[in-house]
């Protein structure tokens, strides 16, 4: 527990509750993009700096990009008029806040959390490819070909529907 | 607090912040980001295990979480795909307005 991870948990925290709020979309979106950043940062934070940098790559660049596309596309720049909240919210709310009871009492409870903090690991991106050529070259594959699929059915859906009408 | 415990409150806390968004709003936007961010906190808590772990060098969280950030981006690409299909039938992205599967 030291300084900078209560920064991190903060900013994180903070933006993520506010990517959740906000009622202007874009908004949502670059709050959700400071989030994943702070995520990226506590994973550097945490020695594994591969996963950081991917992370900031995928989530910060990628992802974040595709869900302004999004936005733009249906028009949700434009706040809305009516409540932003669906009509079952106080449901939500209440399996949110139950979710939540549990978990932390759930890590409060566990002994595995009371270990001291061994060493920080030395992870060089060199083994990181090792394991991924040898040991997890299986699930490389899939995730491939997971991929290559999923590039082509998105564009697919999004393909404008023929023969209608 | 120890700090496996402090990063995996963290991660609850994230955690349900997403699903309170993914529950209670209506755009189907905001949804997908919800689940995102649910994804996220699960990434974090494999990378506290991972680093606080008897055996990091075995790299079995970085490689989970590396193989969970491809298959959220695949998610969030058809699911973005998804979501401008339902604008373009419905011309609304308010999940409360989606009520019928074949319109």
């Amino acid at each position: 527990m030291n300084i900078i991870f209560a920064i991190i948990a903060v900013g994180t925290i903070a933006a993520a509750v506010a990517a959740m709020s906000l009622r202007n979309l874009v908004h949502c979106a670059l709050a959700l993009t400071v989030a994943f950043a702070g995520l990226a940062a506590a994973y550097l934070q945490l020695g594994a700096q591969f996963v950081g940098f991917t992370q900031l790559l995928v989530y910060v660049g990628a992802v974040a990009i595709l869900i302004v596309f999004a936005i733009l596309l249906t028009r949700g720049s434009e706040p809305p008029q009516q409540s932003v909240l669906s009509s079952g919210w106080p449901a939500g709310i209440f399996v949110t806040v139950i979710v939540l009871g549990v978990l932390v009492y759930a890590i409060g409870k566990s002994s595995i959390v009371q270990a001291a903090a061994p060493a920080q690991p030395e992870v060089t991106v060199r083994q990181i490819g090792d394991a991924l050529m040898n040991k997890f070259v299986l699930p490389l594959e899939v995730v491939g070909l997971l991929l290559t699929a999923a590039l082509i059915g998105a564009v697919i859906i999004a393909m404008k529907e023929e023969g209608k009408k | 607090m120890s700090p496996l415990a402090a990063y995996l409150i963290l991660s609850a806390f994230l955690f349900a912040i997403g699903l309170a968004g993914a529950l209670t709003r209506r755009n189907a936007i905001i949804v997908l980001i919800g689940i995102e961010l649910m994804l996220n906190a699960a990434n974090l808590n494999f990378i506290a295990f991972w680093r606080f772990s008897d055996h990091p060098e075995a790299l079995t969280g970085i490689m989970f979480v590396i193989f969970s950030i491809g298959v959220a981006a695949a998610e969030a690409a058809v699911g973005l795909a998804l979501i401008i299909a339902i604008y373009r039938h419905y011309k609304t992205a308010n999940v409360d307005e989606v009520n019928s599967l074949k319109g």
